[in-house]
């Protein structure tokens, strides 16, 4: 056989495995074989891209769940704290009154107000004698409390605690064992799922043994936080108790830490997204002027704007698809080594949201380059010295 | 067949205009191949592109068929240039990314006629065949001669069967044997083909490979003896 004849060979056995769809794209799909060197650069920026952008939403997404995951399965429609006098709301700072929190329960339309207390503290296995202590997120709530992740841990007795998985991993105990916080001792009662609260592993008391450990913190025993269920007029009964009501979502707002590290988290990642349309954008605009010629020929052929463009967004998907692909392929493979070490959240939220932002902020990048195809003037092809 | 009726093509220069084709009428009927020629500056590339649709004129008609090209949208000019005309440009415009084959292929993905793809996949080994290059057909431009890279672009002009074939200087980059041999075969495959050829050359040493010869001076046509 002639090389000629083993190259017709290939290329009709390579169009028969591609099949029809790749026409599409038909002259793209060249290109992209025969300048594979400049497409794999530009496939590996954004695979490079692609696996900061997927780190970096893993890592928010950790850090997110050690900082509201308990708050956010709080059983509630809405979560009432004390609206200050000057400053916006704060689950730290919030107090709300026995008054307050009668006033929620009778309210019209209001089917379920449960008190919650959330105050930070250390905790130490009982026989250490209190020497290696660690940071805790102390809950107060009712056993009875609407079901949730957080209320199974809650104790029927004052001198009992509830652990999270976190908690009891770091202090070392289990159900029986005794766990001390500020001077009194507890029976571990329940190990439970891992919630966390501002970085803190969560440990549940029963309302009367928060409140006596919130005075020994110094504080005054009154709930934080209140969990509400039902349909009252909202803002009526927040404007009479002197209180704010938002979804559990919109009241992470009140947890200083997690503003601050999400927001710097969040702008880190925007302007990636941003960095990964203009290099896809900048790249494809080289790309497209520097085969102008070639668009014009085409055109002078009869090709249709709408054909060219779709032959260069084609393109632009290719490359996208590929480099995240595998960008994304790294990050789900670093992300699940790392996350016993890190917190680190792999889910559809970390990983294929990123990966869809990504490809979509890629394609409007490369879309900026279309003013140079659907400019392209035949006319130049006629007499162009080629 | 293709005709040009009183077509008239001018450009702005400063304030004023300067007349590239001047009144010029001609008939290019099928399997003939209409020589265009003159000196350089004379409106032979401009009566091409007029001719290509590529360019309105000021006023005339452009009858290809029975369509006057001239009173068409951009978009109706991009549909008739692909249905209806076959472009063979100075240089062999092919596109690198592509082989010899696949320079044929691109006819049928340039919108609007996907239903005749087999049909062109089919005639392009025909013509890569009847140009002499069946053996090269898996090579890129870079791997071809210039005359092998203009007979390809000669068999690409000719893939979807166009009624009109337009060629701009195939031979100036080609050495004089090379070039008679391409007026040849463009000659061959009009009559073959039963294509209205017309032939921008200012080279009258391949005057034997033309059925007709019109000379152009300042924008005028002029029939010459061949």
């Amino acid at each position: 056989m002639t090389a000629n004849g083993h190259d017709a060979r290939l290329e009709e056995a390579s169009r028969r495995v591609r099949g029809p769809e790749r026409t599409i794209v038909f002259v793209a799909w060249r290109d992209l074989r025969h300048a594979r060197g400049r497409f794999l650069l530009i496939g590996a920026v954004v695979a490079l891209i692609t696996l900061l952008v997927g780190f970096l939403a893993g890592l928010a997404g950790g850090l997110a769940a050690q900082n509201v995951s308990a708050v956010l399965d709080l059983a509630g429609d809405r979560l009432v704290l004390q609206s200050p006098d000057e400053g916006r709301p704060s689950f730290s700072e919030s107090a709300l009154t026995p008054e307050t929190v009668t006033a929620w329960q009778q309210a019209d339309g209001v089917s379920d107000a449960t008190a919650i207390g959330i105050v930070q503290g250390r905790a130490a296995e009982a026989s250490s004698g209190g020497s290696a202590t660690t940071g805790v997120a102390l809950f107060g709530i009712p056993h009875d409390a609407p079901a949730s992740a957080v209320t199974e841990l809650a104790p029927r007795h004052d001198d009992e605690l509830g652990l999270s998985a976190g908690a009891a991993k770091e202090l070392g105990v289990a159900v029986g064992d005794r766990v001390s916080i500020a001077g009194s001792t507890y029976r571990v009662s329940a190990v439970g799922s891992d919630l966390w609260y501002s970085h803190t592993p969560v440990v549940a008391l029963t309302p009367p043994a928060w409140a006596a450990a919130d005075r020994r913190f110094g504080g005054t025993g009154d709930a934080t936080v209140l969990a509400v269920s039902g349909s009252p007029d909202w803002d009526a009964v927040a404007a009479d108790t002197g209180t704010v009501a938002n979804v559990p979502l919109a009241s992470l707002t009140a947890l200083e830490t997690f503003t601050s590290e999400i927001g710097s988290l969040g702008l880190m990642i925007a302007l990636l997204f941003g960095v990964s349309a203009l290099v896809v954008g900048a790249f494809f605009t080289v790309w497209t002027m520097q085969r102008s010629a070639d668009i014009a020929v085409l055109k002078a052929l009869g090709a249709t704007n709408g054909a060219l463009v779709r032959d260069a967004l084609g393109q632009a998907l290719v490359v996208l698809v590929v480099g995240i692909g595998v960008g994304m392929a790294a990050v789900i493979g670093l992300g699940t080594l790392a996350g016993g070490s890190l917190p680190f959240l792999l889910s559809p939220l970390t990983t294929a949201v990123p990966a869809v932002a990504m490809a979509l902020l890629g394609l409007a990048g490369a879309a900026v380059a279309l003013r140079t195809v659907t400019s392209a003037d035949p006319l130049t092809a006629l007499g162009s010295n080629r | 067949m293709i005709t040009l009726d009183d077509v008239t093509l001018t450009f702005p220069d400063g304030d004023a205009r300067v007349t590239a084709v001047d009144h010029v009428s001609l008939t290019a009927r099928p399997g003939i191949v209409t020589g265009i020629t003159g000196p350089s500056g004379s409106g032979k590339s401009s009566l091409l592109a007029v001719a290509a649709t590529l360019i309105r004129p000021d006023s005339g008609h452009v009858w290809i068929g029975d369509v006057d090209a001239a009173t068409l949208s951009r978009r109706q000019a991009t549909a008739l240039r692909r249905e209806h005309i076959g472009i063979v440009f100075q240089q062999s415009n092919l596109l690198p990314a592509l082989t010899a084959r696949e320079q044929l292929h691109v006819m049928a993905e340039l919108g609007g006629r996907r239903d005749q793809r087999d049909a062109i996949r089919r005639r392009a080994d025909e013509l890569l065949d009847a140009v002499g290059l069946s053996q090269h057909a898996g090579k890129r431009p870079a791997q071809l001669s210039g005359g092998q890279r203009q007979r390809v672009a000669i068999a690409r002009a000719l893939v979807h069967r166009p009624s009109v074939l337009l060629v701009d200087e195939p031979t100036s980059a080609l050495d004089q044997e090379r070039g008679a041999a391409i007026m040849q075969l463009i000659h061959d495959l009009s009559r073959e083909q039963e294509t209205a050829t017309l032939l921008v050359t200012h080279d009258l040493v391949h005057r034997p490979a033309l059925d007709e010869l019109v000379t152009m001076v300042d924008g005028r046509a002029e029939l010459s003896p061949v």
